[in-house]
């Protein structure tokens, strides 16, 4: 017989001490089961939470409160010169025109009154009525009900931000203003509309006037050069370095290259952008060519990265029957592999993309952070992108610019959502399993 | 003509070139009935590569050299008298130049700017003609040379494919171009500002102040001496990701324990893209919520607890890049965690553990590189992160250890000095580049210490 070891119990010990510690057991399972779901839970009510803020404070940001109100559009006044041209209509007096029909619609007397009254209605609205008239000169000499964007201070009045209960001190708008909003609120003067500045409008320090056009325009801009440059680069690489390459130190070290490119912060990116491309090379800021450049070689470890993955899952067998049926090395890759590879070329390159239209830090470097009210025409025109946009509006104290800024928010993510689900689109439909 | 013009008027002119010769190689085969080397398109592609190639470098560095090699020569406008003043700096002396050649010039210049701004507008004009007339010919030479080599034994699909693997290789040196590019702008600069600022008070000194304007109206400024002790940037940014990791690591680890263990292919599937959603959203949109949201509810509920908050705290900040990150952070460990064989799950079943005990005492420690990886590159994701910090963490650089207070980190240091316009050549203009540089030394260095931990403690288990 051997020796029975230390701790060694009898079988039925065994099972009595296991089952005695069963509950204690499956207490603790259930706890760490539970441990799991909270991690969960807790991940996606911050999902929630960050989307629930966004959207509640964003939706409204589309839609902006106007005014209506009958406008004798007097030709003497508004085209001095007569020849309908956009300096004669800038001469004329538009502002004149929408203040006396603004003062007629609340029967403003006297200077005090009327220039409460003149505060109601948004500074752009003399250039929405040029633009009207220019378009179309046939309203000229005739009475129209014209729309105007409200001062961003009565709009704030009338989403319940500015408090009516606040003294007149205290708040930004007069009792006088009060009154007359109530008068135009009352004759049914007041809409509430789906915001065409947001769209449409370029920068401004007037939130009511401000909007995401030339920053958009930006963007597509910017992206555009990124894609141009970061995709067949990114794929050239991709292609040299799985099947051109020999296995040596130099290959070892673009390797080693690429994937601590991956890691640098992106805001780095930017420092190579102003020190080398504004810095030494002498090109100007804030334009959307070196915006582009910078973003391309930001994504580019992105792409190269996942179009090798893309490459290296081709099989073997369609290389090796390429060449057995006399291709030469070139025409195997870019006859059979690429076009197989293709798919998941194109899935990071969307992915690469997206995160290039979301980024922010890189393009603040290259100074394409200044206020530019003109729309970009080229991609050597001084420009901003749209995060860039969302980054200066909210630093604007404004109350209206939190709304514009989410609205400007929800369309980033839009764009986001819809580019990542292209690229889950294309891996689904286009990507073979071998 | 513009750069663009001549860029179209360049890939028209091989085009034609590519129509030309693979058309005439093609009447060569009809003619003389000899077979040609390669297919007749081979020479096309041949001709036309020869007239782009060239021409396009050629464009290229014109359009990026011509700044440059102007500013060199505006250099010898600038009279002796100017030359040896104290205050000469080389840098405004072209930006005046520049500034009136832009006709964004306001105010009066001295003499020699508006001669020197006349003459290197001569130059860009002279600089036009040459670029267009070099580039143009060049590509008609480059062409014409392919045409003139089109002959039976020519060995044009050879040539075109070597051409072709040139390419790539030199667009896979695009990579370590830019990995010099940061590293000789960030460099450069950096060694420039320990020439004005010694690396130990850099390192160890323990007040940043960098002179801001209005510094010493607020009252953190020093006698209106400025200081560059990097401490408590480095110190904010460690806080600042502490706390993001304390959100981050339990949140993120047990939804991928949860996800690749326990939960059901539908709940993975419904769950596993809302939590990469978190990863997609823009830096941006999490700073503006850390600024609006966080921030104010972090500040009332300390105020409902007695304490005191900072409006712009470490902890909001810290918080939304924790959500930030918990992606991350889940879907590198789900990874890890799924590749543990399931065998190993088997043996321990089989040994009588619970589900539990099996992930506790055998999955995780057969995972346990991977989480620590997956973590490292998390800490790297925060210690780079600019926006969240620049909109939500504010610019005072205290020196605390409270994630009530308002703390600094280095990226955001970074944006606020080198946005908009800067002092040339000044210290606080080249400290960005010297905290850029230990920001890439760090991140480099948890990237590294990451692929460590993963290959050297690595289990292979097949």
């Amino acid at each position: 017989m051997i020796d029975t070891p230390k701790g060694l119990v009898s079988p039925t010990t065994a099972t009595e001490r296991v089952a005695a510690s069963m509950a204690k057991r499956k207490k603790s399972e259930r706890n760490f089961q539970l441990l799991g779901r909270s991690a969960i839970a807790v991940a996606l009510a911050f999902l929630v939470v960050l989307f629930f803020s966004i959207f509640s404070k964003g939706l409204p940001g589309f839609f902006q409160y106007y005014v209506e109100i009958e406008v004798e559009i007097d030709r003497e006044k508004l085209d001095p010169t007569g020849d309908l041209s956009l300096q004669s209509l800038y001469d004329g007096d538009a502002r004149g025109v929408i203040r006396s029909a603004l003062y007629a619609a609340v029967d403003a007397e006297g200077r005090k009154n009327k220039r409460a009254a003149g505060k109601l209605i948004s500074a752009g609205a003399e250039q929405r009525l040029r633009e009207l008239v220019y378009d179309d000169p046939s309203l000229m000499d005739t009475t129209q009900t014209l729309r105007f964007a409200l001062d961003d201070d009565v709009d704030s009045f009338l989403r319940g931000f500015i408090k009516r209960e606040t003294p007149e001190n205290d708040r930004r708008i007069s009792d006088k203003m009060v009154e007359y909003i109530d008068r135009l609120q009352s004759d049914g003067k007041i809409v509430y509309a789906f915001s065409d500045y947001l769209i449409f409008g370029s920068a401004s320090r007037n939130p009511e006037m401000a909007g995401i056009y030339g920053a958009f325009i930006g963007s597509i801009l910017t992206l555009s050069v990124c894609l141009v440059l970061a995709f067949p680069i990114g794929v050239a690489t991709a292609i040299y370095l799985e099947e051109i390459a020999p296995k040596n130190r130099i290959t070892e070290i673009i390797e080693i290259n690429i994937n601590n490119l991956a890691a640098v912060p992106s805001v780095v990116f930017g420092i190579l952008g102003l020190a080398v491309f504004i810095g030494i090379f002498g090109m100007p800021r804030s334009i959307p060519l070196i915006g582009g450049v910078v973003l391309a070689l930001m994504t580019l470890p992105t792409i190269i990265i996942s179009s090798r993955a893309a490459i290296r899952a081709v099989p073997p067998s369609v290389r090796e029957a390429a060449l057995g049926v006399g291709a030469s090395q070139v025409q195997t890759i870019f006859h059979h592999v690429i076009p197989l590879a293709m798919p998941g070329m194109l899935t990071g390159t969307i992915i690469g993309m997206a995160q290039a239209l979301g980024e922010t830090a890189p393009l603040l470097m290259i100074g394409m952070v200044a206020f530019i009210v003109d729309v970009p025409g080229g991609v050597t025109d001084p420009g901003t992108v749209l995060p860039v946009q969302i980054f200066m509006w909210a630093d604007f104290a404004e109350r209206m610019f939190v709304q514009k800024t989410s609205a400007a928010i929800i369309v980033l993510l839009a764009f986001l959502i819809t580019m990542n689900a292209a690229a889950i689109i294309v891996r689904k439909k286009l990507e073979r399993r071998w | 003509m513009t750069t663009f013009q001549i860029a179209a008027t360049i890939l028209f002119i091989g085009l034609v070139y590519f129509l030309i010769a693979q058309n005439s190689a093609r009447q060569l085969q009809v003619s003389i009935s000899t077979k040609l080397h390669s297919r007749h398109q081979y020479y096309g592609f041949f001709a036309c590569l020869l007239a782009w190639l060239p021409a396009y470098a050629l464009l290229i560095v014109m359009a990026i050299g011509d700044d440059i090699v102007f500013r060199s020569l505006s250099t010898s406008f600038i009279p002796d008298a100017v030359r040896t003043d104290a205050d000469f700096n080389e840098i405004i002396a072209h930006a005046q130049i520049k500034n009136v050649v832009s006709g964004t010039n306001f105010g009066t210049q001295p003499d020699w700017v508006y001669e020197a701004a006349e003459a290197w507008q001569g130059w860009i004009a002279t600089s036009a003609t040459l670029t267009t007339f070099l580039c143009l010919s060049l590509a008609v030479l480059g062409g014409g040379w392919g045409y003139y080599k089109i002959n039976p034994n020519f060995r044009s699909r050879n040539a075109v494919e070597k051409i072709i693997i040139a390419l790539l290789a030199a667009s896979s040196l695009i990579a370590i171009l830019t990995t010099l590019g940061i590293v000789f702008s960030v460099v450069f600069e950096s060694l420039r500002f320990f020439a004005l600022v010694p690396v130990s008070e850099f390192l160890f000194g323990l007040t940043w102040n960098p002179q801001f304007e209005g510094a010493e109206r607020a009252g953190s400024g020093q006698m209106g001496l400025s200081t560059y002790g990097s401490v408590p940037l480095f110190a904010g940014t460690m806080l600042i990701s502490a706390v993001a990791l304390t959100v981050a690591v339990p949140v993120g680890l047990f939804s991928a324990i949860y996800l690749s263990e326990y939960a059901s292919d539908r709940t993975r599937g419904v769950v596993k893209p809302l939590m990469e959603l978190l990863a997609g959203v823009p830096t941006v949109v999490y700073g503006f919520f850390a600024a609006l949201t966080v921030a104010p509810f972090v500040r009332s509920m300390g105020v409902t607890l007695g304490l005191d908050v900072a409006s712009e705290s470490a902890l909001a900040a810290g918080l939304v890049m924790g959500i930030m990150i918990i992606p991350f952070i889940s879907s590198l460990s789900d990874d890890v965690i799924t590749a543990v064989p399931q065998a190993l799950r088997e043996a321990s079943y089989a040994l009588g553990s619970t589900q539990n005990e099996t992930i506790r005492q055998v999955v995780l420690p057969a995972a346990l590189p991977g989480v620590v990886a997956s973590v490292l590159l998390a800490v790297s994701r925060a210690v780079g992160e600019t926006m969240i910090v620049v909109m939500a963490a504010g610019l005072a650089a205290n020196l605390s250890m409270n994630p009530l207070d308002a703390v600094t980190t280095v990226t955001a240091q970074i944006v606020t000095i080198l946005v908009g316009d800067q002092e040339f050549e000044s210290a606080k203009t080249l400290s960005a580049f010297a905290l850029a540089l230990t920001l890439i030394v760090i991140t480099l260095m948890l990237n590294f210490i990451a692929l460590h931990v993963v290959n050297k403690y690595r289990e292979q288990y097949d």
